[in-house]
Order: structure tokens, then C-alpha cells, then sequence
């Protein structure tokens, strides 16, 4: 589904990405670990078409497609969902005329007729359950005074409406009490099937508990430097990160 | 053409006519007349020098080659069928105005007892009691050479009454019209009077039905007495050729409530100068506004809220997009006299710049002279936030919907500001289509179709 190769990524002049390979099929969940600064959050928004981002190098592969020529709009159109670490707050947009707007757009791109408010209106019903958000949350503007639980709540919800081939969650568990970060799991979890695949960038191991990967990998200085099975994310949680760091600088 | 040349041109216009400008207008209106003329040659037509009209510059709207219509021109066709405003399916009593001449006006329902609305000129010789006690009080001649143009020229315009303790349901909503087969400057002066204990809702529409250029002065004096509240919507939408200068002067009742919202959608140059005086205690003043410019457009807002009285409380939130050349000003003033203890005023200006070319200039200025009093000011100039943009296109949305969605929802902080449901859903469409590019026009009117 997603073919990284030998991406380069520069933001000012600086260069953040330095060659990073990935492959992701469609039905697996890639783990994506490292510590601050290593890149995570550049891979995410360079998936999701940030233009603040230059690409100096390499290529990236969508459904066999180049991906870095497609504006914002037409990745999510084609099925990229970014579940953001800072969801943003827009005032005076509602969450129903949002996500609304949204789905219709992604509909219209795939030849399909505007959803009628009815069905939204149950549509949206049936996935605030998932993520057991609360009704008031939807009646207000874009996560304008959501506490951070409910900012990353609001974004698996927007997932689960969405419905998107490939989805990249960018640190969902920060900020999550172990109430929430249950919850947000469980929703992924609900979402996951063998016809999409989700990339999970995260500090912790903690979240891994929750929703098992198939792969596990390190980002350190902007490369990869190690992939393994869901069990490096134990190692990891044991041994910190200093002995793959050591690792790559004696590399 | 200098602003001396001007002031001569006007000052001719108007000797060469005095009798005829005069003839029908009652005997204190034209008692006014020589004070204006003085303080007209006094104070001239304000250049950029001019403090307040320091980002506003009028000589390059007011120049040119403009008739003048003493008495109202005869049109062939009648105004009603050639207007045809989505508005009154709201349900509201209708007065229309031509070229700043009375022309008609149609109640919806009987209005309550005593209450008028009629020509203002016709009001000063039938009801001069209550012409008298009120006109040329709010507005002061002696401060602003526009409005002592005003009242130089005053001919005709709306006079509306409304008596005490009298509820008035639906609202009465006036449509000032520029039409004509020449270039025309325009005068036009209301009066309007809400005894205490009454209210009201007014909303003004301001529209010209066709390409010609008009240069406008409006003068509207309001008197909002103990105990009365009035919401006061106004919706400007003239062709890019036109120039406005609107004065508004509100004069304030203890416990009086007074909420004005100016919706700037299309224009050359509009400039609202809007005073409110807070002479009684207890009072409320609301003043909102939200404009959108483009092209070379120009919208200028000088606010000035005076708090005369204690324990009065005032709310400004003035908030513009502007496009292309476009270029903007506010300055936004707040007076609290010495013994105006208790008072809460609060004043908020936003602007988004959606071009490089595009210019605003903000100024808050705060005059108070007492301790206990609550006051706040702000001002922005930005863009739109890309964070938002981002967001909203990561969802799939175009970017020309994002921004959409963006530029609706910052004006949506002043259109939630309207009390009258209707009214403000059909406002709303109004914003929306001119954010469309779609020149703000209702369904069935005929305005830009010219």
C-alpha cells in the first residue's frame, strides 16, 4: 500500500529525514519509536502533505501512485488520514458541518451523491460510539475548548467516519489518562481490518499494549535504524533507547 | 481638484440653491442651516492631516463630475417592481428610499398606535414637536464637516417615531436606493426616536440599481430613551463605484439598550462614523460590524462610545477580510467621563489580510478619567491560520473550501451577534455568497445585474 524509499526531508535548509525506508501492506499496523526529535512527527506530516516540508531525495508510493505530487485534500480524498498530535481549534466551524463537508468531499471525488442529513445524523451516531464521545462534543466548534483527551478522541472519530485506507496517528496517546488511552485504543482497534493499515508513531510502549503491531521500528536522527517484531517495543520499554543510539553512532 | 476647490464647488452648490434646498423642510431644520454652512467653511473637507480621517482619503472619492438632485427625479418605473428584495418574505414593514428621497413605505400589519414612519421632510412641518426636540442635537456640526454638510443640505429621509411603551413586532426594515442616469451626489438625513419603554428593530439596506457612481452622505440621529431597547441592522451594498459617508449619532437613556451591526459587504468607499452617547445610567451600547474589500475598495470605521453616565456598559467587536488592493481602517474610541464610575467597556477589532496588496490600519484609542471603571481593547491584523487550512484540507477538503469554511467562521462571531433569527439567517446567506465571490446579490433583486 505505502512504499518509502530513501526519503530525504528538509524543513529551512535543514535536513530532518535522512533516508528513511519503509514498506507498509495493506492489513498491517507499523509502530513507528524513537526518541524526541528523531523525525516522527516530519514523517507523519510529510505523509499527509505539509508543504512546509521540502523533499530533497527519495520517493514515496501510495497505492502504486506518486504521493508527493497530490495537494492535502486529494491524499485524504484518496484515503490518507492523519490523526494529529496538536488536533487544531477552529473556532466557528462546527464538528457536524466539518465532518460533513469532509465526507461529502470524499464522496463527490468518488463519484457519489452528498450523504443526506439523515443518514450523517446516523452515521455520525454510530461512530461517536466507538470512540464514546460525548453528543455536546459534536455540537460544538472544531475541538474549540476539548480537553486533550477529547482533541484525540475527536480525531479516532473523525477516522471512523472517514473510513481511510492508510492511517498514520501521530503520538494519539500523548496526553491520555490510562482511562482515555483504553479508549482511544479500543477504537483503532475497532477500525482496524484487513483491508486498511494503520502507522502508529508513539514515544511509549505503553499504547503498543493496546493495539498490537505487526512491526516495530526505531527512528533515530532521522533513519531508521532498527525493525523488528512487536517484541523490540518490550525491549525498548526495558532498555531505553541509549543502546540502539549507541548503536547507530558507532554505525 | 483641491479640497478647497471642493469645499468652493459645494459651497456654490449649495448658495445657488438655498431657497429651493430649503422649501420643504420645517423652520428649525432650516434655523440650522447657516451654523452647518459656518462650521462647513470652517472645518473643510478632511484630509489625511485630519487626525481621525488619517487612513481614509476622501478627496479621491468626493472628486468628479456628480449632478444634484434638489427634487426627487421622476422614474418611469416603479420602484417596488423594480426591487424586488428576498428580505420582505421575512415579514417586514418596507420603506423605500430614492436618492435620499422618501419614495414609499408599506406596513406588513397595522403598526401600533402613534407610530410613524414618513418623509422626514414632511415630519418637520406635520409633527415639528417632535422634529424639534431632537434634530441636529446627537450630531454636533461643529466637529465633523460631514455632518455639518449634512445639515447644510438636509432636504429629506426617514422619519420614524416610535411612542412610549409601544412593542413594535416585526421589523421595520429601510431600503435606501441609489438609481439614476447620472453620476449623483446624494444627501440623505434621518431621524429616529424611540420613547422610553419602547422597542424596535430596524434594519437598513443600502443598494444602488445601477452602474453609475453615487456619493452619499447619511445622516441618522437616534434617540434611544429611558428603559427602550432597539436592535439596528445595517447592510451596505453599493457597486464598487460608490462612495458613502454615514454618520450615526445615538443618544442614550438610562437603562437603554442600543445594538447596532454594520454589514459592509460591497462598495468604493465606505466610511461609518458611528457616536454613541451613554447619558443615562444604566445603559447598554452594543456596536458590531464586519466588512469585506476587495479590488480597490476602501472601508473605514471610526467609532466613538462616549460613557457620560455611571454603571453604562459598551461592547465594540469590529471584524473585516480584506482582498486584492483593498485597504481598511478602524479606530475605535472610548470616552468615560469623570463621573462615569462603574463603567464596562469593551472594544475588539480583528482583520485578516488574504493578499499581500491588502492593508489595514487599527487604532484603539481610550480616553477615560476616572479609577473605577473596567475597560479592554485589542486589535489584530493576520492572515488566515494555515494550521486550520491544513487541518481542514488533511480532511479532505479543497483548499479554496478550507479557506471558505475559515473566512465564514470569522465573521460568523458577528453575524451570532444578531438577535433576530430570520434575520440573521438570511444575512448569513448574504456573507456566504459574497465570500463565493458571488457579489452578495439576493435571489430575486436586481442589483450588479446592470
Amino acid at each position: 500500500m505505502l512504499e518509502i524509499q530513501n526519503l530525504h526531508v528538509a524543513i529551512e535548509g535543514k535536513e530532518i529525514l535522512k533516508g528513511i525506508n519503509l514498506k507498509v501492506n495493506t492489513g498491517e499496523v507499523h509502530a513507528i519509536m524513537g526518541p524526541n526529535g528523531s523525525g516522527k512527527s516530519t514523517l507523519a506530516s510529510v505523509l499527509a502533505g505539509r508543504e512546509e516540508f521540502e523533499v530533497t531525495e527519495g520517493s514515496v508510493k501510495y497505492m502504486g501512485e506518486n504521493l508527493l505530487e497530490l495537494a492535502p485534500e486529494d491524499r485524504a480524498r484518496k484515503g490518507i488520514f492523519l490523526g494529529f498530535q496538536y488536533p487544531v481549534e477552529i473556532p466557528g466551524v462546527s464538528m457536524v458541518n466539518f465532518m460533513k463537508t469532509a465526507l461529502n468531499e470524499k464522496r463527490k471525488f468518488n463519484g457519489l451523491e452528498p450523504i443526506s442529513a439523515s443518514d450523517f445524523l446516523k452515521l455520525m451516531r454510530e461512530k461517536k460510539e466507538i470512540v464514546e464521545i460525548a453528543s455536546s462534543l459534536t455540537n460544538r466548534s472544531v475541538n474549540e475548548g476539548f480537553s486533550g483527551g477529547e482533541k484525540k478522541k475527536n480525531e479516532i472519530f473523525q477516522m471512523a467516519l472517514l473510513e481511510p485506507r492508510l492511517s498514520i496517528l501521530d503520538e494519539t496517546d500523548s496526553g491520555l489518562d490510562i482511562d482515555a488511552l483504553r479508549i482511544v485504543a479500543n477504537g483503532v482497534n475497532k477500525l482496524r481490518n484487513k483491508e486498511n493499515a494503520i502507522i502508529v508513531i508513539t514515544h511509549y510502549q505503553r499504547l503498543l499494549e493496546y493495539i498490537i503491531p505487526d512491526h516495530v521500528h526505531v527512528l533515530y536522527k532521522g533513519k531508521i535504524v532498527r525493525s523488528s517484531g512487536k517484541e523490540l517495543a518490550l525491549e525498548l520499554e526495558e532498555k531505553g533507547y541509549d543502546w540502539l543510539k549507541e548503536e547507530a553512532e558507532t554505525q | 481638484m483641491t479640497t478647497l476647490e471642493l469645499q468652493e464647488e459645494l459651497s456654490t452648490l449649495y448658495t445657488a440653491n438655498a431657497d429651493r434646498i430649503a422649501g420643504g423642510t420645517g423652520k428649525l431644520v432650516n434655523e440650522f442651516r447657516p451654523r452647518a454652512f459656518e462650521d462647513f467653511k470652517r472645518l473643510g473637507i478632511p484630509t489625511k492631516k485630519n487626525e481621525d480621517y488619517r487612513y481614509t482619503d476622501l478627496m479621491s472619492y468626493l472628486q468628479g463630475d456628480y449632478s444634484y438632485e434638489i427634487a426627487p427625479a421622476k422614474i418611469s418605473v416603479s420602484l417596488e417592481d423594480l426591487f424586488h428584495c428576498d428580505i420582505p418574505e421575512l415579514n417586514t414593514h418596507i420603506v423605500l428610499v430614492l436618492n435620499g428621497f422618501y419614495y414609499s413605505h408599506n406596513e406588513i400589519e397595522p403598526l401600533p398606535k402613534g407610530v410613524i414612519i414618513s418623509s422626514f421632510a414632511e415630519a418637520s412641518i406635520k409633527y415639528p414637536e417632535l422634529v424639534n426636540k431632537h434634530y441636529a442635537q446627537y450630531a454636533d456640526t461643529s466637529l465633523d464637516s460631514l455632518a455639518a454638510l449634512n445639515t447644510l443640505f438636509a432636504q429629506d429621509g426617514i422619519f420614524m417615531y416610535i411612542p412610549k411603551n409601544v412593542q413594535i413586532k416585526k421589523p421595520i426594515q429601510i431600503i435606501n436606493i441609489g438609481f439614476s442616469l447620472n453620476n449623483l451626489r446624494v444627501t440623505r438625513r434621518n431621524l429616529i426616536v424611540a420613547e422610553e419603554g419602547s422597542g424596535s428593530s430596524i434594519l437598513v439596506c443600502d443598494h444602488t440599481l445601477c452602474k453609475k457612481s453615487f456619493i452619499t452622505n447619511s445622516l441618522t440621529e437616534i434617540y434611544i430613551g429611558k428603559g427602550a431597547h432597539m436592535e439596528y441592522l445595517r447592510m451596505q451594498n453599493e457597486n464598487g463605484n460608490s462612495s458613502q459617508i454615514s454618520n450615526t449619532f445615538v443618544h442614550q437613556e438610562a437603562s437603554s439598550t442600543f445594538t447596532s451591526n454594520t454589514i459592509s459587504l460591497h462598495g468604493g468607499l465606505i466610511r461609518n462614523n458611528i457616536f454613541a452617547k451613554l447619558s443615562g445610567e444604566g445603559a447598554t451600547n452594543n456596536t458590531y460590524g464586519i466588512f469585506f474589500c476587495d479590488d480597490q475598495q476602501h472601508v473605514a470605521t471610526f467609532t466613538h462610545i462616549h460613557h457620560a453616565s455611571p454603571n453604562c456598559q459598551s461592547d465594540q467587536l469590529f471584524k473585516g477580510i480584506l482582498d486584492g488592493q483593498a485597504t481598511g481602517a478602524f479606530n475605535g474610541k472610548i470616552l468615560v467621563d469623570k463621573y462615569a464610575v462603574k463603567t464596562l467597556a469593551y472594544q475588539r477589532n480583528n482583520n485578516i489580510l488574504l493578499s499581500k496588496t491588502a492593508r489595514m490600519n487599527t487604532k484603539p484609542q481610550l480616553e477615560i478619567y476616572n479609577d473605577d471603571v473596567k475597560c479592554s481593547h485589542g486589535a489584530t491584523v493576520g492572515q488566515l491560520d494555515t494550521d486550520g487550512l491544513f487541518y481542514l484540507r488533511s480532511r479532505g477538503i479543497g483548499y479554496n473550501e478550507a479557506r471558505h469554511l475559515m473566512m465564514y467562521a470569522f465573521a460568523n462571531e458577528v453575524m451570532s451577534k444578531i438577535t433576530l433569527d430570520p434575520l440573521k439567517e438570511r444575512m448569513n446567506d448574504m456573507v456566504e455568497k459574497r465570500l463565493r465571490g458571488e457579489l452578495s446579490r439576493c435571489e430575486n433583486c436586481n442589483i450588479h445585474q446592470f
